[in-house]
């Protein structure tokens, strides 16, 4: 990744800086341990291996969304799924060496098994899982909420092929206590402290043992973009994406809710009661978020299509709903002033996000926006406007909308 | 006599001695030069960082060029005003510079963000230009207010090809 021409141009600007006299304030430990070298630029190149149309939020770490117009195809491709990393990617991976330690004091005993010893030991499954970014939408939240401004396209619904998280639990053997998982992976905390742990997070003990999550080592039929957790990870649909563990070391079972590094404060967590916009909130009045709302997205046409009068504008998109099911997507072509029914596929499996489509007449020449709306299983749509206001701008299920012309 | 000469066995010895810790000392040091020019790989951690860090840097100061208030810095996007060198040099070392530019928030936010990085993510102190960077931040990266839901904005129009 680290690639001599960026090196060149960071060290440049390193020396530049000082070449400037930009006074230099260094607390007690910082000049050995942290290195004035990483100047970090406003305009990064894109990751290899990912779609030059994608939007780079930030490249330390490596924060990449996907234009809606990008996510049209049914199973998202290596190139175009979002990377939201919080630390940075290891920078050897053996895979021969790789293992995967299952510990906690709610497993029975500790054990350790290599990518092949998974791969012969128990059954591979293959699922496609919707996995969104538990602060996607987050730029739209006002007052502002602190962290990268993911618009829409923190989403993704690739084909993943592992085993089955339970039949390694089983094969460990778990004690009735159990009551959460926390895996542990391989990333370098961005001060590149090697006691620090970049996150650890996980789930209840119910979700870690349902068929759907997986230990996966392929995706799209092919090894894991290293941007996405290679060689293996955890995969958990519809849930804030980071329960599913990247360059996943160790999954620990525990007898109390994981404790582990973004499990707490505002991090993954939102007001257990609703609250005003701005206010603040207290830790120990924070929730741990679960499954993701319904939501969904106008991936065709791209937004501000241009049609002639009397033309059928056709659309066409995806909808999610966490761990239920999407009952029905409406799209509107009046701010919601009338609701057109959309065709609607079922999932490729539990957990996978689901196709809608419609055609739109539009009466008469003028601006438009087209709006989508779905429903859950439960009967929860979307809102029109930015839903609960919480510190860290988390679960923003907005409507998605485009814009198009008629002349 | 036998005292003399033990003396001067003694004298060569070190003398010896220094001459191999000269020699050992070239041969580690050109050793060094020839791995850093051959083979010396990017790394994150590039080996010049220590002194870099360790370098007074206050006497070159007239180098610098002088960018107008209000325009951007190429390399990191930041707003160019009172404090922005602060700010590039203290939030940019551990995290790209568009986490600070992509992000809006009160001199409280910002100070929050501050006190939260220190808190989990080994920010050090920033001591007294801490009150700098926060008025920058404050200045340039202050919240608007975006309503409950923004128009759209900065659409690329296009005609849809195909369609009936």
């Amino acid at each position: 990744m680290n690639t001599r021409r960026s090196f060149l141009k960071k060290s440049f600007l390193g020396s530049q800086a000082l070449v400037w006299g930009v006074p230099v304030v260094y607390g007690n430990e910082v000049p050995e341990k942290y290195p004035f070298v990483g100047k970090w630029l406003a305009d990064p190149e894109m990751l290899p291996g990912k779609n030059a149309g994608l939007k780079v939020l930030g490249e330390r770490p490596w924060n990449i969304e996907t234009p809606p117009h990008l996510l049209d195809d049914k199973v998202t491709p290596a190139d175009k799924i979002f990377v939201r990393n919080n630390g940075l990617m290891p920078e050897t991976i053996d895979v021969a060496k790789w293992s995967l330690t299952i510990n906690g004091e709610s497993a029975k005993t500790t054990k350790s098994y290599s990518i092949t010893e998974l791969k012969n030991k128990f059954k591979a499954y293959t699922y496609q899982l919707t996995i969104e970014c538990g602060g996607n939408g987050r730029a739209e939240f006002n007052p502002p909420a602190k962290g990268n401004q993911w618009e829409v396209g923190a989403v993704s619904c690739a084909k993943w092929t592992g085993v089955r998280l339970k039949d390694i639990l089983m094969d460990v053997g778990i004690k009735d206590d159990a009551v959460y998982i926390g895996y542990y992976g391989k990333d370098v905390h961005l001060s590149k402290d090697p006691e620090k742990v970049v996150i650890s997070r996980g789930v209840p003990i119910a979700k870690a043992l349902e068929d759907e999550t997986l230990v996966a080592w392929a995706m799209n039929g092919e090894d894991i973009p290293l941007a996405n957790g290679h060689p293996l990870r955890l995969v958990m649909g519809g849930w804030p994406g980071s329960v599913s563990g990247k360059w996943l070391s160790t999954i620990a079972v525990r007898n109390v809710v994981h404790d582990g590094e973004k499990m707490g404060g505002d991090s993954y967590r939102v007001p257990c009661e609703a609250v005003a916009p701005g206010e603040v909130v207290p830790d120990e009045n924070m929730c741990i978020i679960e499954g993701m709302p319904v939501k969904s997205i106008i991936s065709y046409p791209k937004t501000g299509a241009l049609i002639k009068v009397g033309q059928t504008l056709p659309v066409r998109g995806h909808a999610w709903a966490g761990d239920k099911s999407v009952k029905e997507v409406h799209v509107s072509p009046d701010f919601g002033a009338t609701w057109q029914k959309a065709d609607l596929e079922g999932p490729a499996n539990r957990l996978a996000w689901q196709h809608f489509s419609a055609e739109l007449k539009l009466p008469a020449t003028g601006y438009y926006e087209i709006w989508a709306k779905a429903t859950d299983s439960d009967g929860k749509s979307q809102p029109m406007v930015v839903p609960g206001w919480n510190p860290k701008g988390y679960l923003n299920n907005a409507c998605h909308r485009i814009a198009v012309k008629v002349r | 006599m036998m005292e003399k000469k033990n003396d001067l066995l003694e004298v060569l010895k070190k003398a010896t001695g220094a001459l191999i810790g000269i020699l050992s000392l070239a041969l580690i040091l050109s050793l060094g030069a020839t791995y850093l020019f051959f083979f010396h790989k990017p790394s994150p951690k590039p080996v010049i960082a220590k002194q870099e860090t360790a370098a007074p840097v206050a006497k070159v100061e007239a180098v610098a060029p002088k960018a107008e208030n209000g325009t951007i810095d190429e390399e990191t996007g930041f707003i160019i005003d009172a404090g922005w060198e602060l700010a590039k040099t203290n939030c940019t070392n551990c995290h790209a510079a568009t986490l600070v530019t992509q992000n809006r928030a009160t001199r409280e936010g910002w100070e929050g963000m501050i006190r939260w990085m220190q808190r989990t993510q080994k920010l050090w102190d920033l001591g007294e230009n801490e009150a700098a960077i926060l008025d920058y931040l404050a200045k340039n990266y202050a919240p608007e207010n975006k309503g409950r839901r923004p128009n759209l904005t900065d659409v690329e129009w296009y005609e849809l090809e195909g369609t009936k």
